[in-house]
């Protein structure tokens, strides 16, 4: 979706403000939003790309106007509520009011640290070959669906150069929306700044995504 | 419980950001700095916001419903709080600088070499190491929401997840490093890999001068997080502390 959070190239945010001495969270509440958001992954059972799109697709304003982990939390509350794992009164009132819904699996304390360890590998076997090599030329298609993909708008239309083959790895467009992994070879693509911005301050500049075949043509 | 919410946000309204909570709302748009809020990181100890409030109480519905395992939330949170962080990246650049062969495993499949030490799991699974030289600069962004190697870097820093990182970092990566106080020949290639998918990019900085013969250890406490991300650079050897001194 073009969205608020495709944030590549846009102008008026002002200059990045790093944090001296920055703490890992920034009040009590983080630390528990980011915990209960992986632990409540596994009862869930959605997974990483559903869970952006349920972060990303909303109202630019309120997009930008809540901090990291309250998009977290906004995403979070929004997967639990479609599949009735806690209904909006429960949210409004603060307390559970109705009973629980059955879940195959909880996170318990003993399963974190291999839960982490083992992570999500998104790679997957080789099924067809690749369409590009490296050092083709190719163009990013320019699509604009209403769902998730990970094309940023600023490569969209824009020509580039396959740089590496990253192997065959699920597909988030499929995978956000229910559609199985669907997965598809991955490459890594660099364009020339003076390709995306016409106006590049550094004209050295080098700009990589990572795409997926679909989202390339030969060019 | 105190619930002041009310007052916070009529006091800490920022004139140039909108109006948000006391929870760091406009932290999204700017990372928060002492420099601007001296006291916006200690109110929740004291007060509770909205969100605070609203965290706790989703806690205690999930916690009632049987769906999440509250001593598991304690273990996450000091696993990332405490265990996983950048110093297991600087333990990754320091051995790299000191052992010519695993720096050539690092760059030639980084996941691998990571696990080495034992680095691997969550936001990591598939991790590339690319290599700063005096031609040749990288940065690291995700232009579409925070994606970071958690398990060399630990959980990204504020300005790193910020709007105007996501948005200046791909475009003018140049003015991002003035943001950070330093400045590169213009000769030197900036490269920014924006992370779209789950390869996770993790830059090794060039070692200082003036550190032969340090060892791994000494060596490890000069690359800082940023250097790894490529907003910054390793500390000279004269900014550590007694760290020349050869055990």
């Amino acid at each position: 979706m073009d969205g608020a959070h495709d944030m590549g190239g846009v102008s008026g945010f002002g200059p990045v403000r790093p944090e001296p001495d920055e703490p890992v969270f920034h009040a009590p509440w983080e630390r528990r939003a980011l915990a209960i958001t992986l632990a409540m992954a596994r009862p869930g059972g959605w997974n990483i790309d559903t869970s952006r799109f349920a972060r990303e697709n909303r109202p630019p304003a309120d997009y930008l106007g809540m901090s990291y982990y309250q998009i977290w939390l906004a995403g979070l509350e929004r997967l639990m509520q479609e599949r009735n794992l806690v209904e909006a009164d429960e949210l409004a009132a603060g307390k559970a009011l109705h009973p629980p819904k059955p879940v195959a699996n909880i996170l318990t304390a003993g399963d974190v640290a291999a839960m982490l360890h083992r992570g999500g590998p998104t790679e997957r076997d080789v099924t067809k070959p690749a369409l590009f090599a490296v050092g083709d030329r190719v163009r990013a298609r320019t699509m604009h669906p209403p769902t998730h993909t990970r094309l940023p708008r600023y490569v969209r239309g824009h020509l580039g150069r396959i740089e590496a083959v990253r192997g065959v790895h699920v597909f988030p467009d499929s995978n956000a929306h229910g559609g199985g992994e669907d997965p598809q070879w991955l490459y890594t693509v660099s364009f020339n700044g003076a390709e995306l911005w016409s106006d590049a301050p550094d004209p050295l500049l080098e700009v990589t995504v990572d795409a997926f075949e679909p989202y390339l043509e030969h060019a | 419980m105190k619930l002041q919410s009310r007052r916070v946000l009529a006091t800490h309204n920022h004139q140039r950001n909108p109006p948000l909570d006391s929870a760091g709302g406009y932290a999204y748009f700017h990372a928060m700095t002492d420099h601007d809020h001296p006291h916006d990181h200690h109110h929740d100890h004291s007060e509770l916001s909205e969100t605070e409030l609203r965290v706790r109480a989703l806690e205690s519905i999930l916690t009632e419903k049987g769906y999440i395992d509250p001593a598991a939330l304690d273990v996450l949170i000091e696993t990332y709080e405490s265990k996983v962080g950048p110093r297991n990246g600087a333990q990754v650049v320091a051995r790299a600088w000191t052992d010519p062969a695993y720096r050539q495993r690092l760059l030639a499949d980084a996941t691998p070499a990571i696990g080495e030490l034992g680095y691997a799991g969550r936001q990591g699974e598939h991790i590339v190491a690319v290599e700063n030289t005096p031609a040749l600069h990288n940065m690291v962004v995700c232009t579409l929401c925070s994606c970071y190697p958690w398990p060399v870097l630990g959980l990204p820093p504020v300005w790193y997840k910020s709007a105007p990182y996501r948005a200046k970092a791909v475009k003018d990566p140049r003015g991002v490093l003035a943001d950070f106080g330093f400045e590169l020949p213009a000769a030197t290639k900036i490269r920014v890999w924006d992370s779209t998918a789950e390869i996770r990019y993790f830059v090794v900085p060039m070692r200082p001068e003036g550190t032969d013969g340090w060892s791994e250890d000494q060596l490890a406490a000069l690359v800082t997080r940023d250097s790894m991300i490529g907003t910054g650079l390793p500390k000279r050897p004269d900014e550590v502390q007694n760290a020349g001194v050869k055990a």
